[in-house]
């Protein structure tokens, strides 16, 4: 009997998420010690190696996601789970506008995160993404390369990056592509940020993000390029979209 | 063929969140509903949408949906907490005090741990011993970390981890309606909880 349900579980399972491959290109993230710009005081984070997805994903892979999960479509998708703003651009349930190849943009962390799952992986979590994201083309941790700062703040001044292609910016050291310089990206545990503005001002404020965005001084270029990006975070919820914010996935690395 | 789908989607819908229910109990339920009589059950904005299990302090599992009916009043804590879980308990007390005696029946007083790996339902039992909580109105609650996360963004509480025996955390109570629809939100510490009272009893009618 137990069998039997086990056996129904999976079988249901695979159907409701139908897996099929796409864009299905993994680069391994060789684990390690970092710093992160905040967080647990002045302690360094052990992240584990894991795989993360090359390219962010896709207007045509998340096409091929809706189509296969119509709960998820525009017209269907529970307001618990996004927001007026989900898929804000497609036309029709099954019309997305700007390129077949540019990230999925105006999704929720609902959507994103049932994507990862339906692929048989993850979102990666806030500290992978941050780690991944110290790379530049040639070093694992950039962040004191000026070029690497100036490459991202160059970004944030830059309008409509999201109507770019994936893979149109720099490959970085692991062989991921577009961490900087098209979107910004959900992360698993994206409301670990605790920000300390007049919308949230009961939390234990975390002194230390604003220290970060008070010191304006010579190494602090690599702070307010991150800052920005847990600001962005902390300003989030998870039935949120926007038109800068994509997602890939991620998952633990296979023995 | 269309129609087989959705059986299939609600059969698996079923399964994936009750799997410890019987067989005949996932068959039956599977005839009589379609998506569409799931959807005039539970509209969009109700967290009874999610599948996710929890276990109470009791060991039960139990799915959100089963709190359907009643007015939930619901915070996230964890119990090894020293500096603002207390005082949010208090606040929940002092919410529950304040509600007369015809009104109490309908409403259930939820406390989601954010600390699952810690909170074991024994030490959740505990807290409530402790607190002198043991009365079926409050509800101690504990799920897997990714149901917990996800659960949190619902309600829109932020939290982390900041040392292996301390998180940092949002002070939120939230107020749900019968439906389970996100009614009223009460942010910070001692605060002046009238407002949140009111909610309550509103709901209740």
């Amino acid at each position: 009997m137990k069998l039997f349900n086990t056996a129904l579980f999976l079988v249901s399972t695979l159907l409701f998420c139908k897996v099929t491959a796409q864009n299905n290109e993994m680069a391994t993230v060789k684990g390690g010690v970092y710093l992160p710009l905040y967080g647990t005081a002045d302690k360094t984070v052990k992240v584990d190696s894991f795989m993360m997805d090359v390219y962010p994903v896709t207007n045509a892979d998340f096409l091929k996601f809706v189509k296969e999960n119509p709960l998820w479509k525009k017209s269907n998708i529970k307001r618990l789970f996004a927001d007026e703003s989900y898929l804000t651009k497609w036309t029709t349930d099954e019309n997305f506008s700007g390129l077949p190849n540019a990230p999925a943009t105006n999704v929720s962390w609902f959507a994103a995160k049932k994507y990862c799952e339906c692929q048989g992986k993850r979102l990666p979590k806030m500290d992978e993404w941050e780690y991944a994201a110290m790379a530049n083309e040639n070093v694992p941790d950039a962040r004191k390369v000026e070029s690497y700062n100036q490459y991202i703040l160059n970004w944030y001044e830059t309008p409509k990056t999201f109507n770019k292609t994936v893979g149109s910016t720099f490959k970085n050291y692991w062989g991921i592509y577009d961490l900087h310089g098209l979107v910004w990206e959900w992360t698993q545990d994206f409301n670990t940020v605790l920000i300390s503005g007049e919308s949230r001002k009961d939390v234990d404020k975390d002194s230390n993000l604003f220290c970060g965005s008070a010191a304006i001084g010579a190494s602090d270029l690599m702070n307010y390029a991150a800052f920005m990006r847990y600001a962005f975070r902390g300003s989030m919820k998870a039935r949120y979209s926007s038109q800068n914010l994509g997602f890939r996935c991620a998952k633990n690395l296979e023995n | 063929m269309k129609n087989f789908k959705y059986i299939l989607i609600a059969l698996s819908l079923f399964a994936i969140s009750c799997n410890d229910t019987s067989k005949k109990d996932t068959e039956i339920t599977a005839e009589n509903s379609s998506e569409n009589s799931t959807d005039n059950k539970i509209s969009d904005m109700s967290i009874y949408n999610l599948p996710s299990q929890w276990t109470t302090q009791d060991g039960n599992e139990i799915e959100l949906k089963q709190l359907q009916g009643k007015v939930l009043v619901m915070v996230m804590i964890y119990t090894s907490c020293q500096a603002a879980c207390p005082r949010l308990v208090a606040d929940m007390r002092n919410i529950e005090k304040q509600i007369p005696e015809n009104k109490k029946d309908g409403i259930q007083y939820v406390f989601v741990s954010i600390d699952p790996k810690t909170d074991t339902p024994e030490r959740l039992t505990a807290f409530a011993k402790e607190n002198e909580m043991e009365d079926a109105k409050w509800l101690f609650l504990r799920g897997s970390e990714d149901d917990t996360r996800e659960f949190a963004a619902v309600l829109a509480v932020n939290y982390k981890q900041i040392s292996p025996m301390d998180f940092s955390h949002s002070n939120i109570i939230s107020v749900f309606n019968k439906a389970g629809e996100l009614a009223h939100q009460q942010e910070g510490l001692g605060v002046n909880n009238k407002e949140t009272v009111q909610a309550i009893i509103d709901l209740t009618k």
